[in-house]
């Protein structure tokens, strides 16, 4: 596009290995991202651009009387200054499930940090400005913040008059979905149990913490069209729902991804996208909009904060009876992926355990707490945490071994979930915790150095220097998950691919384009491997990302490797039919082979299983260009009963199992996590570099929570309080240990090459297994995370 | 105002900054160099640090104007960097790090191709990319920077050498244990290639 001078590139991908499936391949990006060159949303630029910024509320939940522009709109630099009142269409809300998110408030604000006005101008801080002398008169109203106040009676209605297709089976307004899942006679079977336990379970609302900001250019087009580059998750997602609010075709919104700075759920809702398109069209000038860390806590849903009763019993010998629970899930200001997330931690809130008698119920809140919605893991998180707390209370309420006691009751292939779902493929779930269990112990003292004294930072507090080992204690924790992979509950989870194959320079090449949003998973690397392995090329171009291609679902749920990755090897292989057909109509008649033979395209030559050369593929081409755009799609699913929660709801599953060591300065407090060994069943690593990669970066996920992270809502106000890095902590490199990862491979015989989705199911375990290992080293019994240190001093 | 400093060894001139610019955003926004990021600009991840007159800094929480007459080296000129400081002897003993005058000599080579694979890159960029180091690459360039920093300091720096000088920047997708990888692998690389240099 003329005048854009920097926007996403095509990436090619030689080299003189054969780069295909299982090896570890290097990142066709990799080179770009080390030199700067990379361009990330936020790197957009354009000639004459102005800069967007958005007003947000300063309260969660307000009548607004009035809102005065004028002001701003004579500043200066200033372009244009747009409200409620000047949304183009009659489409004036979005959302992933329930469009109840306005595009700019009107009348009202439900959350703090809600976007009310939006301002273009010539500098970001012209603009930042301009949008401060906005005079919007608020009028205040009571807020809700848990379910106590939320279901109150006569409690304030976050949503008045909801008409959404959950509205008719909730029991409360101010819940979004409800599902509960009753299977078996968890009463009756209650009977049979030796010892009961239960626990009530509290875990924090994590951030994504994406390093990229939410950023992005929207460029007016000639034919009242607009181009946008952004990074998210899911393009297709985003386009359905930017489209009617502009009162455009999807055909005259064109959007490409830009290089994205990470995710992990944070970008699956809509953040900056409408609202630089909004601006760019009103003043017929490319808008550029750039969140600051501040503003991104409020431009993004976080993962949601829950509290989850359990009960639990077990027969003397070790084996459940019986489990009932409750999830209480907060999904704030407005849905967002509220419904999934309540079906996930439903249907998973078992945990990877053999239980035949069930009693759950799973809801979602509406409150004027921040909105919440997609966080790696899904739902699936907050049961693991609450779970295998349980596990270890019945472990040694029966004097028996933590791992001993879950492998006695682990699902195996063939188990039943809660769902009366049947498990169809391979669930180690008792070798995961053998092998990581088998893993040696990392040495006790380790700040220990020959003669000269301790090396505090190896020590609970580090730098701080606030102890020399005195009051240390080690401990050791299991925890063991299981997470869905792919879109649940009947959702149509397709993806498309589109392949080129032609010859250049005398060398069959291939070029890939999919929709597939690369946010750092390595998703790109795959489907190059992909075309090296079906169409025997070396070099592969991956187009960027981008709406002229058909969707290709959302890059969450650890589904893109699956669905994407089987798109693509779907559409290599309608290639190489091809290809052969091609080569059968121009060689057949000098070779037998060519009509008994299986074929295969193998280092640029056509050959026999048996490996014998029957052409060139270059010959076979010649000058035709063989292309095509394919859909593929995963086994159907199944909507789980809204009474009983019954269903064939789930695709896949995957299963991590982690230990944790840890050393606690009991006197003060301070967690040092020593070690974080994970053990992972990934079906088959197409990028075994990678999948170590994705392993060792969720389990830091869930070490952020159990030990640092939570955004923190006054409950009176639901204001944030943290909304920065400085008040936010996520690990750093001080605070993560070694990761030592034992990579299992067992095919699911359902999936292209019997790969699993494996980017979530490190973070569930890992935060359970540091409770657990704290839990073991000072005694207490530590029901909420973060694990902050007056939990453990008591002060 | 009018500033003027030195970036990757190219004299460079800003018109019409606004007294409150960070001089990330002059890198970014003014000289088109959007190598350095702009994850937090509050000086708490690390993802904008760049070298000024050879000291690692968060280049968010530098004003503009206090870089007037000074060197900067961002990541986009990591690679002559290193090459240059390479080819005058590097710092063999470990505690030279790098003198202004030694800064102010340094020229940039022509920007090479960006087609990717035929880029020449340091030895830290190089082993990030070989480790498996770099997934949504946010942190990188400000990781290369330190990281490139430490290695002229300390060229066989211990784990706990590693971590302490890493520490202020902050990384989301790997759990850090491919960037201890690269830096250690660029650290053997290294005193493979002084041994072999007989040095």
């Amino acid at each position: 596009m003329a005048g854009v001078t920097r926007t996403p590139t095509s990436l090619v991908q030689g080299g003189k290995t054969r780069a295909g499936i299982g090896e570890s391949t290097l990142r066709p990006d990799g080179t770009l991202k080390v030199t700067g060159e990379f361009a990330y949303s936020s790197d957009m630029w354009h000639e004459d651009m102005l800069w967007g910024f958005t007003l947000r509320s300063t309260t969660a939940h307000a009548e607004i009387r009035s809102i005065d522009t004028a002001e701003a709109l004579a500043t200066p630099g200033v372009y244009a200054v747009l409200t409620y009142d000047d949304l183009p269409t009659d489409v004036k809300n979005y959302g992933l499930e329930i469009q109840d998110t306005p595009v700019l408030a009107h009348g009202k604000v439900r959350h703090h940090g809600e976007p009310v006005a939006l301002v273009a101008a010539d500098h970001p801080e012209t603009a930042r400005r301009a949008a401060a002398k906005i005079k919007i008169e608020y009028c205040e109203l009571p807020v809700v913040t848990d379910e106590a106040s939320a279901t109150a009676e006569g409690a304030p209605l976050v949503h008045e008059n909801r008409t959404d297709h959950h509205a008719g089976h909730v029991p409360h307004p101010n819940i979004v979905h409800r599902q509960p899942i009753i299977r078996g006679n968890a009463d009756e079977a209650a009977k049979k149990a030796d010892v009961i336990v239960s626990g009530e379970y509290v875990f924090g609302m994590q951030d994504q913490a994406f390093l990229g900001p939410e950023s992005g250019l929207a460029v007016p087009g000639e034919d009242g069209g607009v181009d946008l580059y952004v990074a998210t998750q899911w393009l297709h997602s985003d386009l359905r729902q930017i489209a009617p609010v502009l009162g455009l075709p999807e055909e005259k919104v064109r959007m490409t991804l830009s290089g994205v700075g990470g995710a992990f759920g944070g970008r699956e809702d809509l953040s900056m996208q409408i609202h630089a398109c909004l601006l760019a069209l009103r003043t017929g000038k490319p808008v550029k909009i750039v969140y600051n860390r501040f503003e991104s806590f409020f431009g993004h849903v976080h993962r949601h904060p829950a509290r989850l009763w359990y009960e639990h019993g077990a027969t003397k010998d070790g084996k459940l009876t019986h489990m009932k629970c409750r999830i209480v899930l907060d999904g704030g200001a407005y849905a967002s992926a509220s419904p999934a997330v309540v079906g996930n931690a439903s249907s998973l809130s078992v945990g990877p355990y053999v239980v035949d008698d069930v009693d759950i119920e799973a809801i979602a809140l509406y409150s004027n707490n921040p909105p919440c919605g997609a966080m790696r893991g899904f739902g699936a998180v907050q049961a693991c945490f609450a779970y295998e707390a349980q596990m270890d209370k019945l472990a040694a309420k029966l004097g028996l071994d933590p791992v001993e006691f879950r492998q006695r009751n682990a699902m195996e292939q063939g188990t039943l979930l809660p769902t009366g779902q049947q498990v169809d493929s391979p669930a180690p779930v008792a070798e995961l915790l053998r092998r990581v269990k088998a893993m040696p112990l990392p040495p006790e003292q380790q700040w220990l150095s020959a003669g000269e004294g301790a090396d505090v930072r190896a020590l609970p507090g580090g730098l701080s220097n606030t102890t020399h080992g005195e009051g240390v204690v080690r401990g050791v924790g299991y925890a063991v998950g299981i997470k869905n992979v792919g879109f649940s509950e009947g959702f149509d989870d397709y993806s498309t691919a589109r392949v080129r194959m032609e010859v250049i320079g005398g060398e069959p090449v291939a070029t890939v384009h999919t929709a597939m949003a690369e946010v750092g998973q390595g998703g790109i690397t795959v489907h190059a491997q992909i075309a090296r392995t079906e169409l025997g090329v070396q070099q592969v171009s991956i187009q960027p990302a981008d709406t002229q291609v058909g969707s290709a679902g959302s890059t969450s749920a650890s589904r893109q490797t699956y669905v994407t990755g089987g798109a693509v090897k779907h559409t290599c292989e309608a290639v190489r039919e091809k290809v052969l057909a091609t080569g059968r109509a121009k060689f057949g008649t000098y070779h037998p082979a060519w009509a008994t033979a299986e074929l295969l395209l193998e280092g640029g030559k056509v050959t026999t299983d048996g490996g014998e050369v029957l052409a060139d593929i270059a010959d076979v081409l010649e000058d035709e260009a063989i292309d095509l755009e394919l859909e593929w799609r995963h086994r159907p699913t199944e909507a789980f009963d809204l009474r009983t929660g019954q269903g064939n709801g789930h695709v896949q599953y995957s299963f991590a199992a982690h230990r944790a060591v840890v050393e606690v300065d009991t006197e003060l407090g301070l967690v040092k996590v020593i070690e974080l060994a994970c053990a992972q069943d990934v079906g088959k690593a197409l990028n075994p570099l990678s999948v170590v990669g994705q392993i060792q970066g969720g389990t830091t996920q869930g070490l952020g929570v159990a030990v640092m992270e939570e955004i923190i809502v006054d409950p009176k106000t639901a204001k944030v309080r943290n909304p920065s890095f400085t008040d936010y902590l996520i690990p750093t490199i001080l605070d993560t240990p070694t990761i030592p990862v034992d990579v299992l491979e067992l095919a699911d015989e359902h999936a292209p090459y019997g790969l699993r989705g494996i980017g979530e199911a490190p973070t569930l375990s890992s935060t359970p297994a540091v409770l657990a290992a704290i839990r073991n080293a000072t005694g207490l019994e530590l029901n909420k995370t973060p694990v902050r240190p007056e939990h453990l001093t008591g002060t | 105002m009018r500033v003027t400093f030195t970036v990757n060894g190219r004299r460079q001139e800003a018109d019409d900054v606004w007294e409150g610019e960070s001089l990330l955003y002059v890198l970014r926004e003014r000289m088109g160099l959007p190598g350095s990021k702009n994850a937090c600009e509050q000086g708490e991840c690390g993802s904008c640090t760049v070298r000024l007159d050879g000291v690692p800094v968060c280049s968010c929480l530098v004003a503009a104007g206090q870089v007037e007459g000074r060197e900067v080296v961002t990541v986009e000129g990591l690679a002559d960097f290193a090459k240059q400081r390479a080819e005058g002897g590097g710092c063999a003993s470990g505690v030279c790090g790098t003198s202004v005058a030694e800064a102010q000599q340094w020229q940039a080579r022509p920007a090479g191709s960006q087609a990717g694979e035929q880029a020449e890159l340091s030895p830290i960029q190089q082993a990030f990319i070989d480790a498996g180091a770099v997934q949504c690459g946010f942190c990188t360039p400000g990781l290369l920077v330190a990281a490139d920093e430490l290695l002229e300091r300390n060229g066989s720096p211990s784990d706990a050498d590693i971590r302490e000088a890493l520490s202020g920047n902050l990384c989301r997708c790997t759990g850090y244990e491919k960037i201890l990888d690269a830096v250690r692998l660029a650290a053997a690389r290294g005193d493979s290639h002084t041994a072999g240099q007989g040095a």
